[in-house]
């Protein structure tokens, strides 16, 4: 099956950009915000974000990662996961609004280990989902409340999102 | 990776991926709630039929951070010392359903026989056996320098390079053993230096070179001095006059730490004769890493543990 691209450089920041002023209305300015990147590419995209957000409202958002590995339901059925690290701002989550970011939103498995590690870290006040593209067949009751791009897809079909921080190249295709 | 039985079967790249989980596991002690959910419902049974206290300590936190159910398991006061064998403690065990087995046992190749014998099937991690191997400690040790020489850029790199002199009672030490092989595949220069009579036989084949005299070595401003216990218990001849002239000729005291690069690591595996293989002095400086290394170990543990019984039996 050849690769049908779905999104252009442009319009991924363009996608960013629009998320970024949503996250800003919805919580009525930046303040007190967390942005939490999960790996590989959630991190990069939390990253961009944060930068987004300051050039339109300069303030105190603040960027970090959150590897969920550990939490993860299926490590019994994969070969062993290596993790990758977590770092959670100075000054932790508790009272703040945390905002999960990640490229694709798929079966809400990653999203659910996300939310159960973010409750050994601290208790937010609350948390929100951003993602570049949702592609649909959600297991569990998990929605995002920012999306890039909502991408009705076939469970065959591969969604690869390629970011110029990680891969050189910027485009997400479908496939 | 199945067992951890000794570091001269791991390759190099698994040896810095172990160590880079360790990287990650380190900073679940700074948190609020020091505990990750990656082995609930698993059974981690300590096997210990020698006398341990940092070892069998750092194992149970470890299992305990990754929320495995612990068994604690030792000689004295079980029916080992009804005359058990090794194979029906064994059975017994992988009756109850254990994941993984810890064992430390004053045989060499106790935990390879547990490996190999298909009495239990569970993955096995050698906790010290005999004069033989104790792989998790070396594998802390290079934790432990590598952070002290990175700090927070530790991630994804080797030692190569970096000079370690390992000193003292070589013959009975399993410490030495692994870190011979793991620090020398990790890239590492290790030299040691004892008495004639607590050097093995013969060195050759070790990636390492020799030689009697400390004074020459500390001159020579290595990165690492790891000063080994001298272990009464496995002595069954005089190997030096007496403790006095031990320490002097090769006890790391005042007078050598001061001539010592001021960046230079002291090492010690634990437990510490003080007075005899290093003085209180060095091992209290800020130079010593004796307290690293025994949090390290919690962080070791917790990867091996996790790598081990994490993920598909493939």
């Amino acid at each position: 099956m050849t690769a049908r691209s779905v999104l252009q450089q442009a319009d991924i920041t363009r996608a960013l950009t629009r998320i970024s002023h949503e996250i800003l209305e919805s919580n009525r300015g930046s303040s007190d915000l967390i942005l939490l990147g999960i790996p590989t590419r959630g991190v990069v995209l939390a990253e961009r974000l944060g930068r987004i957000l300051h050039a339109i409202e300069p303030g105190a958002v603040t960027v970090g990662a959150l590897d969920v590995t550990m939490y993860r339901d299926d490590l019994g059925r994969n070969p062993t996961r290596a993790p990758s690290p977590t770092s959670i701002p100075a000054g932790g989550i508790d009272g703040k609004t945390v905002i999960l970011v990640d490229d694709v939103l798929y079966s809400g498995r990653t999203i659910r280990a996300a939310l159960d590690a973010l409750s050994d870290l601290g208790r937010p006040r609350a948390v929100r989902l951003a993602v570049l593209v949702d592609r649909g067949h959600r297991e569990l009751p998990i929605r995002a409340d920012f999306v890039g791009k909502n991408l009705p897809s076939s469970a065959e079909e591969r969604i690869n999102v390629r970011l110029d921080e990680i891969d050189g190249t910027e485009s997400v295709t479908i496939e | 990776m199945r067992h951890l039985l000794s570091t001269k079967d791991l390759a190099r790249d698994e040896a810095i991926a172990l160590l880079d989980i360790a990287e990650d596991m380190a900073d679940v002690a700074n948190r609020e709630v020091k505990k990750l959910p990656a082995l609930r419902g698993k059974t981690v049974v300590n096997l210990f039929f020698e006398d341990s206290t940092r070892t069998r300590v750092s194992f149970e936190v470890a299992a305990k951070r990754l929320s495995a159910d612990v068994i604690n398991f030792s000689a004295k006061g079980s029916s080992v010392s009804k005359g058990e064998s090794l194979k029906d403690t064994a059975q017994t065990l992988a009756a109850m359903g254990a994941d993984a087995v810890v064992i430390r046992h004053p045989a060499s190749g106790a935990p390879r026989v547990l490996a190999d014998s298909g009495w239990i099937d569970a993955g096995i991690v050698n906790a010290g056996d005999g004069t033989h191997e104790h792989p998790t400690q070396a594998l802390l040790d290079a934790f432990t320098i590598r952070r002290r020489l990175h700090g927070s850029a530790a991630r994804g790199r080797a030692l190569d390079g970096v000079t370690v002199t390992i000193v003292g009672d070589i013959l009975h030490s399993r410490v030495a053993r692994s870190n011979v092989w793991l620090l020398s595949t990790l890239g590492a220069e290790v030299s040691l230096v004892a008495p004639a009579t607590l050097l093995p036989v013969s060195t050759n084949g070790w990636p390492v070179s020799a030689s009697y005299d400390l004074d020459a070595a500390v001159d020579a401003g290595p990165a690492v001095v790891m000063m080994l216990r001298i272990q009464t218990e496995r002595m069954n001849a005089a190997f030096f006059p007496n403790a006095r002239e031990y320490s002097k000729q090769w006890g790391l005291g005042d007078e050598r730490l001061a001539r010592l690069p001021a960046a230079t690591m002291v090492m010690h595996p634990g437990p510490m004769n003080r007075g005899l293989e290093i003085s209180s002095e060095a091992a209290d400086s800020s130079r010593s890493t004796v307290l690293e290394q025994v949090a390290n170990g919690v962080s070791i543990r917790m990867a091996v543990l996790y790598h081990l019984m994490s993920g598909t039996d493939s």
